[in-house]
């Protein structure tokens, strides 16, 4: 059973300024869902809350498999990934950095190779598994977070900002990279960019979040 | 006296030939102080990474702590571990004094500050987006600590390469708790500045060439370390 989540009236201030005021949000069907808005309107907390990286003041992410609510515990969290606009790759080869979230979860030899070759061709990176990461350009650093997330195939997939940093040229490569995820059918894709072409491109559902609250675009 | 070039000449005859003795003195100085930075490594690492992950009271005096003990005087750690040992010290029963154990217990005393305040500050200064990462991909909190240490790895290095250094070129520690036994407790150091003192200067001057290599080393290998570390930084 695929897994969907929602979000019921989040609420998370710092400093005393709230950036989310009661944001509600229901996502179950796969697909692109794109969460839009300005420069600081509170789409990265968002992302990170619902990725389980941050907790809300009040509220609540909800993750469910078909009625059933899922437990938010390590397992859950090895369900999803989120690729955070700095990607941080690990100071080792670009192979290594793929290949780090299956280790982490003891799957090594054949089937780590396999699948961490097929991300790094699907992000167009192949011919740079022996290199370091930390060599990469900001595209491909990029290129690689997402190949990194996608190694450990989540259900679900948090992109947040990821063409903010980079250039036209691997904008439009990463936009392909993610058409290319919804036409595999899998992970559910839920971002944040600030670009509204970007948006109106890539979603299906589109979002947008204005002064604290979410409304559907 | 002889003249310095003749001295020269002769310590280079001894190092080329090999002398027995010469060999000894470096075997000693090299695992006397090797087993104190291994000890100084097993105590020191997971005390750095404790300090580094875990926010709790009093943690910063105790870096602080750890800071000002860099600094040690080798012979006020050699005269404490000499109280510690002597026979009426309260491990005296060991006896242990004017052994290599002796002389091993100070130097990891020496080095424990510097493995684990350079290996401290290897450690926070990972760029916090490398924790995010590997929470991002799954990881369990012991895994993300690994995960930093591991990305620490070349500053850590350092730190055992820096505690390598201070404690191979020591004299005052372990003249005090080894005594200077010949063929027993006879280190580099403490050879120069015995045959220093008895004017055979060839041997002294062998040994302070050698030790000028391995110096020469450590700081040509520690230098590589930091480099990477800096490249790392994208400095």
């Amino acid at each position: 059973m695929s897994l969907g989540l929602e979000t019921l009236h989040l609420r998370k201030s710092y400093d005393n300024n709230e950036v989310l005021q009661d944001c509600s949000f229901p996502v179950s069907e796969s697909g692109i869902h794109v969460l839009t808005g300005p420069n600081g309107c509170g789409k990265s907390t968002f992302l990170r809350i619902c990725s389980l990286l941050e907790e809300p003041d009040s509220g609540e992410v909800r993750y469910f498999s078909g009625a059933n609510v899922v437990e938010k515990d390590l397992a859950l969290r090895r369900r999803i990934s989120l690729v955070l606009p700095r990607v941080g790759p690990f100071n080792t080869t670009v192979f290594s950095n793929i290949s780090y979230g299956l280790a982490i979860r003891g799957i090594k030899g054949k089937e780590a190779a396999e699948r961490t070759l097929k991300a790094l061709e699907f992000v167009g990176l192949g011919h740079k598994r022996g290199q370091r990461a930390l060599a990469l350009s900001s595209g491909e650093t990029q290129r690689l977070g997402i190949a990194r997330a996608l190694a450990i195939q989540p259900e679900i997939l948090f992109l947040d900002e990821p063409t903010a940093s980079v250039d036209r040229k691997n904008t439009d490569i990463i936009e392909e990279i993610i058409i290319g995820m919804k036409q595999a059918g899998r992970p559910m894709v839920i971002m944040t960019t600030h670009d509204q072409r970007q948006a109106e491109k890539l979603a299906d559902t589109l979002f947008v979040l204005r002064d604290g609250r979410l409304f559907q675009g | 006296m002889m003249s310095i070039m003749e001295s020269f000449f002769r310590a280079l005859f001894l190092i080329l030939h090999l002398d027995k003795e010469l060999l000894r003195i470096i075997a000693l100085s090299i695992k006397v102080s090797g087993t104190a930075l291994a000890a100084a490594a097993l105590f020191g690492l997971p005390l750095s990474a404790f300090l580094g992950f875990r926010k709790f009271p009093l943690r910063g005096l105790m870096i602080s702590i750890l800071n000002t003990f860099m600094g040690l005087p080798p012979v006020v750690v050699g005269l404490f571990v000499y109280l510690l040992l002597s026979r009426s010290g309260p491990l005296g029963f060991l006896g242990l004094l004017y052994t290599p154990s002796a002389m091993i217990i100070a130097q990891t005393i020496l080095a424990f500050p510097i493995v684990t305040s350079l290996g401290h500050s290897a450690i926070v200064s990972v760029d916090p987006i490398i924790r995010q990462a590997s929470l991002t991909l799954g990881a369990t909190p012991f895994q993300v600590s690994l995960t930093i240490i591991k990305e620490a790895r070349y500053g850590i290095m350092s730190a055992f390469i820096a505690a390598f250094g201070r404690v191979m070129a020591e004299v005052g520690a372990i003249m005090i708790v080894g005594g200077n036994i010949a063929g027993y407790t006879r280190v580099m150091t403490t050879t120069i500045a015995l045959e220093t003192d008895k004017g055979n200067f060839e041997l002294a001057l062998a040994l302070g060439i050698i030790l000028l290599a391995i110096s020469l080393i450590i700081n040509s290998v520690l230098h590589i370390f930091q480099k990477k570390d800096l490249t790392r930084a994208g400095r």
